[in-house]
């Protein structure tokens, strides 16, 4: 077990330190002026350029640079913003929680629906509701996110008035950021109006994540139907059936627990795609979230903000892969045996 | 079915509606108390003394800020804002301001004002721009705008105490448009004593981030790209005007007190007008959304309650839909088509009547305005006082304009070139449009016309070095004063400032709108724009083409909201009722 976290441990932080490689580089590799890509400080004159050169350590080797621009981003000195000026710890510090909030929405979505649906669908396979399940999902699959989350505003918002289609919660209600994730937010805040507050986070909360959370329950549904399709032509089932246990039995028993086994990988996938369509749904919803500020940083050319922001996103992306991975070993250690740990 | 069963059950269906309603009321009440609004841009600083856009006047004059004077938005006369009244000597180089007692200014998490407003308030405001030794001048810049591109800091020769409550300012020469100066966006009042407190804590430049003044919301928090928030000002003087007369003055007054005992009553209570009830509405939020095409599907959805700038294309939408409503009203702007009067032919007025002659001006106003614009005669738009109605205009006839051009010489195949500005305004929506049907007349009448664009800086830099042979841009006026239009657009001296398109010059013209600056009696200085008019008929530097509207759209459940034509939108007084 040791032996696995250290695997996983320099893997991560391998990978880590290539990423950073390439972020530094960034600020050589944008156009304009090398200092200004790397802090975001605009210096006045020339006394502050050459002491601003000085504590970033331009003067100095590429590897002498490297070195503080590493100690710089561990201990949260991110540089500046071109466009707001403000710190981009702080930024990114609000727009990532709305991202993964949406995301982990979706993702809850698509794992308590898609995969009992993708159940029922493999165990009744070939019947007429797993050919439904099965066309629906592949329908909403082929689905470009951007074109159904558009559609969803088309109706929902601007033809029934359902829905609002801009931002996280009515710009009326005062919720202090506390943990990023607007829902607890609203539960730890102060406010007399807490069960209305509530009601418009999840009214703004719900086009967006359905629209994401479609997407993300089609695949997993599949996946897990030809997960159990799989289990169910083992050898140890027919046995079961053969021993005379009930069809409920056999799937509590043997079905359930092992076809989970394969779509667990899956989901590292998933993330990735999760997180990326989140990004783009985001802007069409106006959600404050980490793709929106990108998006923003490329139009304003706020290079700072471009290399932090990739910085930010690869990171969460690799770390959460790399965790969905060890907790797939944890739970599965047959496949130490032949397996080596893998983005 | 048991009779106890059918009581039980419609017993618990009551309280259950019961319930339901109590807490769509709650809903309701909640949304009542605050109005979004859904704006264009992100404002430059929340001191409008420091920047003419009209983004940044919308964020902050009417809503944090009082001024001395103020326009009245339906009739566009002078009435009184912090000043009560004021009086004006004879030779009409005095002033003296009677300023309103009581006026608090906010009460917020960073300032805590310890005396109301005073002459010293007045005092700094003005002298913060108008002198360059003042010790704010240079703090966020030291540029003002719009106070230089009207000349206005060397036209005072001081600005003085009488006492507490009355200020006395004098002009080097007479300036009869100085009060309308006044009551624009830009001349607002700022507190000397938060000034005084931030230059002391060595934090001067927070007085333009962190803004104190007067008005109907205090500054509350601001997230460039994404919200301005304001709450109400709970001690606003005009909602205490308008309550029983106040003896419920805020905490610490007793500073001024001797000074508050003369002529206690002279505020013109019957001239106020009459906006400013304390309303249900706590908070003010500003939306900042760029597109406008998001703007308005946020109205639609009721996520805003009013939005500024709805494009043209979009007001059949808004029109369409019953729980919008789309206010109109003439803006104070020009569109027009001014000639290079410097260049030969245009120099000859007669070439430039005969182009004038060969447009047809209403075909521009549908195709380019979609009919939100008025057809101009005059540089002056209705809504401005001076305004004449049956001044002499332009007639299309393109016989006429083929004979002046043969009077003149001018060969059948004539090249020229005309500049279209490449930005959208209210006053030219679409200038690249309207140039291709202009040149479309002018082949008509045997002149060949060339459309030129560059980005719009290079455009301007261009224009003011006179490269161009005429050009479609316009005109926006920051208040009704109808020096506004014809000095920057026309006058000699506007050549090098670069605001005066038509590189004309003019010493009957000059003469005549100094003239009118000369006199207070407004029938006098009517008849001498009259005058003004008739000149430039004449000579017809510029061709008028549209006075374009203004728009405001707003959701059914706001009430109060108007129009300004003369700057910024207001909240102040504003209701909703969902």
């Amino acid at each position: 077990m040791t032996q696995i976290l250290v695997r996983y441990c320099t893997l991560l932080i391998l990978t880590l330190l290539v990423l950073t490689i390439i972020s530094f580089s960034l600020a050589y590799l944008f156009p304009g002026d090398v200092l200004e890509n790397l802090t975001g400080l605009v210096p006045q004159n020339d006394i502050q350029r050459a002491a601003l050169e000085k504590q970033f350590k331009l003067d100095q080797s590429y590897v002498h640079q490297f070195v503080y621009y590493v100690s710089n981003l561990l201990t949260g000195e991110w540089g500046y913003s071109f466009t707001s000026g403000l710190p981009l710890r702080e930024e990114v510090g609000i727009a990532m929680p709305a991202t993964i909030e949406l995301a982990t929405y979706a993702m809850l979505m698509a794992l308590f629906i898609g995969i009992p649906l993708g159940y029922y669908a493999g165990i009744r396979c070939y019947s007429t509701s797993d050919y439904a399940i099965n066309s629906a999902s592949i329908t909403i699959y082929s689905f470009p996110v951007f074109w159904f989350a558009l559609l969803l505003i088309l109706i929902f918002s601007l033809q029934l008035d359902v829905a609002p289609l801009s931002g996280r919660i009515s710009l009326l209600y005062h919720i202090e950021p506390v943990s990023g994730f607007i829902l607890i937010d609203i539960l730890l805040a102060d406010t007399e109006n807490k069960s209305l507050a509530l009601k418009d986070a999840l009214s703004h909360l719900a086009l967006p994540t359905f629209a994401i959370g479609a997407i993300a329950t089609a695949s997993m549904a599949r996946m897990a139907r030809r997960s159990v399709i799989d289990v169910k032509h083992r050898p140890y089932i027919a046995a079961a059936i053969s021993r005379g246990l009930s069809s409920w039995q056999i799937f509590f028993r043997h079905i359930l627990r092992n076809a989970l086994l394969p779509i667990l990988p899956l989901m590292a996938i998933q993330i990735t795609t999760l997180i990326t369509n989140a990004m783009i749904v985001e802007t069409l919803f106006s959600w404050p979230g980490i793709g929106n500020w990108l998006i923003q940083a490329i139009y304003q050319r706020d290079y700072p903000a471009l290399r932090i922001g990739m910085m930010a996103v690869s990171t969460v992306v690799i770390t959460l892969t790399i965790l969905v991975d060890l907790f797939n070993r944890v739970i599965d250690p047959s496949r130490e045996k032949y397996e080596r740990a893998a983005v | 079915m048991s009779h106890g069963l059918v009581k039980r059950l419609s017993l618990c269906l009551c309280s259950a509606l019961l319930v339901a309603s109590c807490a769509k009321q709650n809903k309701q009440a909640f949304y009542n108390t605050g109005i979004i609004y859904c704006s264009e841009s992100n404002p430059v600083t929340f001191n409008p003394q420091l920047d003419t856009s009209s983004t940044t006047s919308d964020a902050s004059s009417h809503q944090l800020y009082d001024r001395l004077l103020d326009f009245d938005p339906e009739s566009g006369r002078i009435v009184p804002s912090l000043a009560s009244s004021w009086l004006v000597t004879d030779d009409g180089l005095t002033y003296a301001f009677q300023l309103r007692k009581d006026v608090w200014f906010h009460t917020t998490k960073y300032f805590t004002p310890s005396r109301n407003f005073n002459a010293d308030d007045v005092i700094f405001s003005i002298d913060r721009w108008r002198l360059t030794s003042h010790p704010y001048h240079y703090i966020s810049g030291g540029r003002y705008p719009y106070f230089e591109s009207i000349g206005l800091a060397q036209n005072i020769a001081a600005v003085e105490r009488i006492n507490g409550y009355r200020v006395e300012i004098t002009l080097k020469r007479r300036d009869s448009s100085f009060l309308a100066n006044l009551a624009t966006d830009f001349a607002v009042i700022l507190s000397e004593e938060y000034a005084t407190q931030l230059s002391q804590a060595g934090t001067p430049s927070k007085i333009d981030e962190l803004p104190i003044g007067t008005g109907p919301f205090k500054f509350e928090s601001y997230r460039k790209d994404h919200f301005i928030k304001y709450r109400r000002h709970d001690n606003y003087w005009r909602s205490s005007l308008s309550t029983a007369e106040d003896d419920t003055a805020p905490p610490d007054n007793n500073r001024e007190s001797e000074v508050r005992v003369d002529d206690q009553n002279q505020a013109f209570g019957d001239n106020t007008p009459n906006d400013g009830e304390q309303t249900t509405v706590e908070q003010l939020i500003f939306d900042i959304t760029p597109r406008s095409s998001l703007r308005l599907a946020k109205l639609m959805t009721g996520e805003c309650d009013a939005t500024a700038f709805p494009a043209q294309t979009e007001l059949e939408v808004i029109r369409a839909k019953d729980d919008l409503i789309l206010a109109e009203k003439p803006g104070l702007n020009i569109g027009f088509w001014a000639f290079n009067t410097q260049r030969p032919p245009f120099d000859n007025p007669d070439v430039r009547r005969a182009l004038a002659a060969a447009i047809d001006k209403n075909t521009l106003l549908e195709a380019v305005y979609f009919d939100s614009a008025i057809r101009a005669k005059t540089l002056l738009p209705a809504a401005s006082w001076a305004f004449q109605n049956d001044a002499d205009d332009t007639a299309y006839n393109p016989v006429l304009a083929r004979k002046l051009l043969a009077d003149a010489g001018i060969e059948t195949g004539f090249s020229m070139t005309i500049w279209a500005m490449p930005v959208e305004r209210a006053y030219n929506p679409n200038a690249t449009k309207m140039a291709e049907l202009i040149q479309r007349y002018l082949r008509d009448v045997g002149v060949e016309a060339t459309i030129v664009s560059y980005d719009w800086t290079t455009f301007r830099r261009h224009l003011r070095e006179g490269l161009h042979d005429s050009v479609l841009i316009g005109w926006s006026a920051d208040n009704g004063d109808p020096d506004n239009f014809y000095r920057p657009l026309l006058s000699c001296g506007a050549i090098p400032s670069g605001t005066n398109r038509a590189m004309w010059c003019n010493q009957d013209y000059d003469r005549l709108i100094n003239d009118a600056l000369e006199t207070d009696d407004i029938e006098a200085r009517k008849a001498i724009y009259r005058q003004v008019n008739r000149l430039l008929y004449e000579r017809l530097p510029l061709v008028p083409i549209a006075h374009a509207y203004r728009y405001q759209a707003y959701r059914a459940e706001l009430e109060g909201i108007k129009i300004n034509p003369f700057g910024g939108v207001r909240f102040g007084g504003v209701e909703k009722t969902l």
